[in-house]
């Protein structure tokens, strides 16, 4: 069976879908920031229920010196990759704080940037392999209640949509998966979002999934977000930077 | 702050219910909290695991360790048994004791000290566990043995979460050819024929009686004894031999609402007796069943409770010792046939010998044991008030993981020994009981 690595072990999006593919029989390299006791509980978890082999690395996104070594000390080559990192931030922080704000691109740009890129140009020479990467509904339109977010992750689509053209030659699948809202700790602290376009981890994991193992380009967690964002972009910029979203 | 009830669904209390899984916080939580309980899935029936103050290990849920060669598994204690069953199974294990539902959790069958139709040959959940972590006050967390913090190990089986906070649980499996349980079903006609097979089929693993708790007269305690031994392959028909360690299914029936109070009453409950007892027309039966219908037949039928009505019910669970126990078993019996309060669910089983690794408050005394459901009532609890003097009168106890309703005054005079505990971990029922 193949191996997924997974970039973001300690999302819950991460989480859930290290078993929705550990089901399916994939060995699991579960990669997270620090190794603590929750992500070795989660590894032995994983391999107990699911009979599967599953190993913690040590991943740091924002450490992009390391990425190569990184990628090159794996135990085995992974067959997919799915990135789920990335890092919300504090809008009004980083609208004074460039710190803050250099914290949101490089975590959901840079870092995917360098990481899908050193494993893009791997799986391109073997002509195999799988990235599948979670963006945001945040980056189809900036919005100015969030846009350094949405700036970055709209970014990561352009960069993903790209790297999908180039791949294709070379039979490497590349997949963009745009949640909505999703029930996660990320947003444990906002104010709870509509339910009917709210997803939940498992949602978002069974979606990567979809992508996958379908071999879809651009996948919607909640196809009404499909609509939702049609219609945000479909306002014309005049009437839209009136309003308050 | 929920309402949060347990699956007699009385009683019933406003409860602020924190789950966490990172064991520096939940030590943070066990510091700074004055009075709570320790709570699993919620299946005690009564009392046991309410407090307004409820730490949920539901979300303690993973595996640690599973070492298929010598069938030893460890996990959090908020693991399902029907999740461990889900792992072992496939790899030739079963669980050492179970009770009639797979939806506890493993921290649940600690502090109840769980037990099983196999008692009386095999004991309680005790003598199969290896060890396990206990928070305790503190927020320190001891590692709990037959070696190792001796005392804690002793009163936190069936200590009733009194003791601390159970985090790891791990357990000694029983190894299995099949998934299969090769069953002998014995109609016996009243009480004194029932207790004859008990004692006539001893040696068999497991062991349990339906019984007719409506029938008087020469019936009264009419019964069918369902025995059970795991199946070796040669046992399997043709159809189960394809997958000797074959799974239960994930799907369950949903009883959807709260049934209304009228819909189990006497001659609803006296029709269901007849029929069931009925049903097997032979004498005798022998044949091949997996284990998901022989040891949990009730829990396809999720949320069966509601059955019951929103007024809930109390199971009635009482072990008296063998010793005079048939003329106390007539004796409840005929008060229960009497008073027209039939029970849907009346099983008895025999316990061995009780075992020197659990705690005083631990249910299990060599001796029969009766478990009855009963819809909550003023009625039922006059009834109940009756029974627990002959089950005193008889040297007998009541089980805590079932009791909503008991006296203090019952529950000392059975349970004798104080049992010493910090009072930061306490229930409702710690506190209605005095202990």
């Amino acid at each position: 069976m193949g191996t997924l690595l997974l970039l973001g072990s300690n999302a819950d999006v991460g989480q859930a879908c290290a078993y929705r593919f550990a089901k399916e029989g994939y060995n699991i390299l579960l990669a997270a920031r620090t190794i603590d006791d929750y992500q070795k509980k989660l590894a032995s978890d994983i391999a107990i229920r699911h009979n599967v082999k599953v190993e913690n690395v040590r991943f740091d996104a924002l450490q992009t010196a390391e990425h190569k070594a990184f990628y090159e000390t794996l135990s085995i080559a992974p067959d997919v990759v799915v990135s789920v990192f990335g890092y919300l931030g504090n809008h009004e922080k980083g609208l004074a704080d460039f710190e803050e704000a250099q914290l949101i691109i490089d975590s959901n740009f840079t870092g995917n940037v360098s990481i899908l890129g050193i494993i893009a140009n791997a799986m391109e020479a073997k002509k195999q392999g799988s990235i599948v990467c979670v963006s945001s509904v945040a980056g189809e339109r900036g919005r100015k209640s969030n846009y350094l977010y949405g700036a970055s992750k709209a970014a990561l689509t352009a960069f993903l949509s790209g790297l999908r053209g180039r791949m294709f030659a070379s039979n490497v699948h590349v997949a963009t998966v745009i949640p909505g809202f999703i029930k996660t700790k990320m947003v444990a602290d906002l104010p709870p979002t509509p339910k009917p376009i709210t997803a939940s981890a498992e949602q978002v994991a069974e979606a990567i999934w979809k992508a996958f193992s379908k071999k879809k380009d651009v996948v919607y967690v909640l196809p009404v977000w499909w609509l939702i964002m049609f219609i945000i972009k479909s306002i014309p910029e005049a009437l839209f930077k009136k309003t308050n979203l | 702050m929920e309402r949060i009830f347990n699956w007699g669904i009385y009683p019933t209390i406003d409860a602020e219910c924190t789950t966490l899984n990172a064991v520096d916080k939940i030590a943070a939580y066990v510091r700074t909290t004055d009075a709570f309980i320790p709570r699993g899935n919620g299946r005690c029936y009564g009392d046991s695991a309410l407090q307004p103050k409820i730490f949920s290990t539901l979300a303690l849920n993973k595996f640690l360790s599973f070492d298929t060669v010598n069938g030893i598994i460890k996990t959090e204690a908020g693991v399902l048994l029907s999740e461990i069953l889900e792992v072992i199974v496939p790899k030739g294990f079963f669980l050492p004791v179970t009770p009639g539902t797979k939806f506890i959790t493993m921290g649940g069958a600690v502090a109840s000290n769980i037990h099983g139709k196999n008692h009386h040959k095999d004991g309680a959940i005790s003598q199969y566990i290896e060890c396990f972590d206990l928070m305790v006050e503190s927020g320190e967390i001891l590692r709990c043995s037959r070696t190792e913090n001796t005392e804690h190990f002793i009163n936190t089986i069936g200590g009733m979460g009194l003791t601390g906070v159970v985090l790891t649980v791990t357990l000694h499996l029983k190894k299995i050819e099949t998934s299969f349980i090769k069953q002998k079903a014995v109609k016996a006609k009243n009480i004194h024929a029932i207790l004859d097979y008990f004692e006539q089929y001893q040696h068999y693993t497991y062991s349990v009686a339906w019984i007719d708790c409506l029938s008087k007269g020469d019936s009264l305690g009419r019964s069918i004894l369902m025995l059970g031994e795991h199946a070796t392959p040669s046992d399997l028909q043709a159809q189960q031999a394809k997958q000797p360690l074959q799974l239960h299914s994930a799907k369950q029936i949903d009883v959807p609402f709260m049934f209304p109070a009228f819909a189990l009453n006497e001659l609803s409950i006296k029709a269901f007796n007849f029929l069931y007892y009925n049903k097997q027309r032979q004498q005798e039966i022998n044949n091949v069943v997996h284990y998901n219908p022989y040891f949990y037949p009730l829990d396809i039928l999720t949320n069966w409770n509601r059955i019951y009505g929103k007024n809930g019910f109390t199971q009635y669970q009482f072990a008296i010792p063998f010793e005079n126990g048939r003329e106390g078993l007539i004796k409840i019996l005929t008060k229960i046939a009497d008073s027209g309060c039939g029970s849907f669910l009346a099983v008895l089983k025999t316990f061995g010998k009780g075992d020197a690794f659990s705690s005083p408050l631990s249910f299990p005394i060599e001796g029969y044991t009766l478990a009855l459901d009963f819809k909550v009532s003023p009625k039922v609890f006059a009834l109940l008030d009756e029974l627990d003097k002959v089950v005193l009168d008889y040297g007998g106890r009541l089980y805590l993981t079932k009791d909503a309703r008991m006296t203090s005054a019952t529950f000392h005079q059975s349970y004798g020994t104080a049992f010493l505990h910090s009072t930061k971990f306490q229930s409702l029922q710690s506190n209605r009981l005095t202990i």
